[in-house]
């Protein structure tokens, strides 16, 4: 469950103070899959990076499954991302001098997971996220697709409960953005909570819920429209 | 992170910049391979100068006419400043002291020496017979000055004058001139060739009295000295001091060095001069460091992005901080150990071409140019890794 109650997010900009995220409430429950969207500057990737806990709000208060994670602390924070929250980019961020293998291993890494323990998860892994023939190819041997069907491995890897993806499907071709979208709605479909930011009016309506922002509030949430 | 994997992501890290992580390297090995050759030769060199000061003699004293306050220099520097001369008599007083072995009084000039219708100039050594033991001088052939026969015209030949002088050989008992005298040859010294300077295969020895009369003096140049042993060294300075002070009127117008007074101030110089060789190819290493902190700045922002999504994936920033730390360790370790095994090569290539050298790098200079390689690569990289570490996330991940 992620509960956002008043959340603003603010930047200076030269003399200018500029409101990202303008008093934003929000709850999603565990399991949902939601869509953000809105033009550029909007603040859905302020947003999400907030509930990523990648960010933190000037204002305002953030619950993660009933703890709250507004003020934890920067090793607190990690510790989170690393247990609840797994993170889909549009350029992928593979480490270019690891192999497909070691980029999905690297969350284990983290976490302190005895060898013997990654390797199996790791094979695991390849097999679910069709990856075993690719398993020793560094990101720049592989396709757009293939890349990011690691970055979905990665960011699996360590059982999240919620997916984070930022235009998941941004820089792939059609087909393997339709691949990626299978992968990521059958991680859904298996109880995580996927949230998607997109522009891709398509990707968005595939969504049981979609949020629509503008100047950094939230427009539209599903059905209902905010004031 | 598991220290392990610590270590293992940092050397991918290291391996992956593969040009720019061997010059660092090579940096590095250059600055520690400099402290351990060059420390290598200033203690082979004081090694060296104390091999030579020991072998001019043993539990060694030597009795200087002059003080260095009266004499206003290095006392004895100038024969006839200083206010009283030692004399022959001065020398056989020392002969009643217990901690006294043996003395030999000491006069050295230069005269020509001429034989078999061959003349050359030859230093000329005045002393008795204890000269030998003294000096650690041995006789190839003959004898010189037994008991008694001090006032008997006998010479004694280093090696290659006699070579020189008798090339057949048949030199005993030769008549040779010295000046307007004429000596016996009585035996001839060893091969030993150079010792503190002095070629003993080209100087002759005389009988004292007779060197006296050559160079028409009363005067002593030196009187040499063996205490019985070691630790009777210092109670025989003391009693020479007091013993001299009373035969010159209460005067104290003498010097007595000993030989481990000597060869502890040169090796006093020569450590002062290895350390400071040494300091100097340090700061070698502080450049390398100077590198391994320019390349490591270079890695953080070349990997900004990487380390955005290592914290998006929940890495702590104290992991961040060990990853570069662990990289510039890696780098300054490698160039350390490469440095450890050239400079022992450097060094041994010295000895292989100056034997007489021996350029053996002290474990203390090889240990310090390892750590201090390993301790700055660590210092340089604290910036680095700390910069990395403070990265925020969402600059991080978005930066190109």
């Amino acid at each position: 469950m992620i509960y956002l109650s008043s959340i603003t997010r603010m930047f200076q900009m030269g003399d200018q103070e500029v409101r990202a995220l303008n008093g934003i409430n929000l709850k999603i429950a565990s399991g949902e899959y939601v869509s953000i969207m809105g033009p550029s500057g909007s603040g859905k990737s302020t947003l999400l990076n907030i509930i990523g806990l990648l960010d933190r709000a000037d204002i305002g208060r953030y619950e993660l499954d009933g703890n709250d994670v507004t003020s934890l602390s920067e090793i607190e924070q990690a510790r989170a991302r690393r247990e609840k929250i797994g993170f889909v980019f549009q350029s992928f961020h593979l480490v270019p001098r690891l192999t497909a293998a070691e980029n999905i291993e690297l969350p284990l890494m983290l976490d302190g997971v005895l060898p013997a323990r990654r390797k199996l998860r790791v094979k695991e892994a390849l097999l679910e996220f069709n990856l075993s023939d690719r398993a020793q190819h560094r990101p720049a041997e592989m396709s757009g697709g293939q890349q990011q069907r690691t970055a979905i491995a990665r960011a699996t890897i360590l059982r999240p409960t919620i997916i984070l993806a930022d235009e998941p499907t941004g820089n792939i071709d059609h087909r393997n953005g339709a691949e990626v979208i299978a992968l990521l709605e059958g991680l859904h479909h298996a109880g995580t909570t996927l949230i998607i930011v997109t522009h891709d009016q398509e990707l968005g309506a595939r969504a049981n819920r979609h949020i629509a922002m503008r100047d950094g509030k939230i427009m539209s949430d599903g059905k209902s429209v905010l004031k | 992170m598991r220290l392990r994997d610590t270590l293992y992501l940092s050397l991918k890290a290291v391996a992956s910049y593969r040009t720019r992580s061997l010059l660092i390297v090579l940096a590095m090995a250059v600055g520690v391979a400099a402290v351990i050759i060059l420390t290598a030769l200033g203690d082979g060199a004081r090694r060296y100068v104390t091999n030579q000061f020991s072998s001019i003699g043993t539990n060694l004293i030597v009795v200087i006419p002059g003080r260095a306050e009266t004499a206003g220099g290095f006392p004895g520097a100038a024969v006839g400043q200083t206010p009283r001369d030692l004399t022959l008599e001065d020398a056989n007083a020392l002969a009643h002291l217990p901690q006294v072995r043996r003395y030999a009084p000491l006069n050295i000039g230069v005269a020509e020496l001429s034989a078999a219708s061959r003349l050359r100039e030859v230093t000329v050594l005045g002393s008795t017979a204890e000269l030998l033991p003294i000096r650690h001088m041995e006789l190839a052939q003959g004898g010189f000055l037994t008991r008694g026969s001090g006032r008997s015209a006998q010479i004694l030949l280093g090696a290659k004058l006699a070579r020189e002088f008798f090339p057949q050989g048949n030199v005993i008992g030769q008549r040779v001139r010295l000046g307007d005298r004429r000596f016996l040859v009585s035996g001839v010294l060893k091969f030993q060739g150079e010792s503190m300077g002095h070629n003993t295969d080209e100087i002759v020895i005389i009988p004292i009295n007779y060197a006296q009369a050559l160079f028409n003096t009363s005067s002593l140049f030196r009187i040499l000295v063996e205490a019985r042993s070691r630790s009777d060294i210092v109670f025989a300075k003391e009693a020479i001091l007091d013993i001299l002070k009373q035969r010159h009127d209460g005067e104290e117008d003498i010097t007595v060095i000993t030989q481990d007074a000597v060869l502890a101030t040169f090796d006093r110089i020569l450590r002062a001069l290895t350390l400071g060789v040494a300091g100097i190819a340090a700061i070698s290493l502080a450049v390398a460091g100077i590198l391994v902190m320019n390349v490591m700045l270079v890695a953080v922002s070349q990997r900004t992005s990487e380390i955005g999504l290592l914290k998006a994936i929940g890495s702590p920033s104290s992991d961040i901080h060990h990853l570069f730390l662990a990289e510039a360790l890696w780098l300054s370790f490698t160039g350390g150990v490469l440095g450890f095994f050239l400079g022992q090569f450097g060094s041994l290539l010295i000895r292989l071409a100056y034997p007489q050298l021996p350029a053996w790098p002290p474990t203390w200079a090889s240990l310090a140019g390892v750590t201090i390689a390993f301790v700055t690569g660590l210092l340089a990289s604290l910036l680095p890794a700390a910069r990395a570490a403070r990265l925020n996330p969402v600059q991080a991940l978005n930066a190109k």
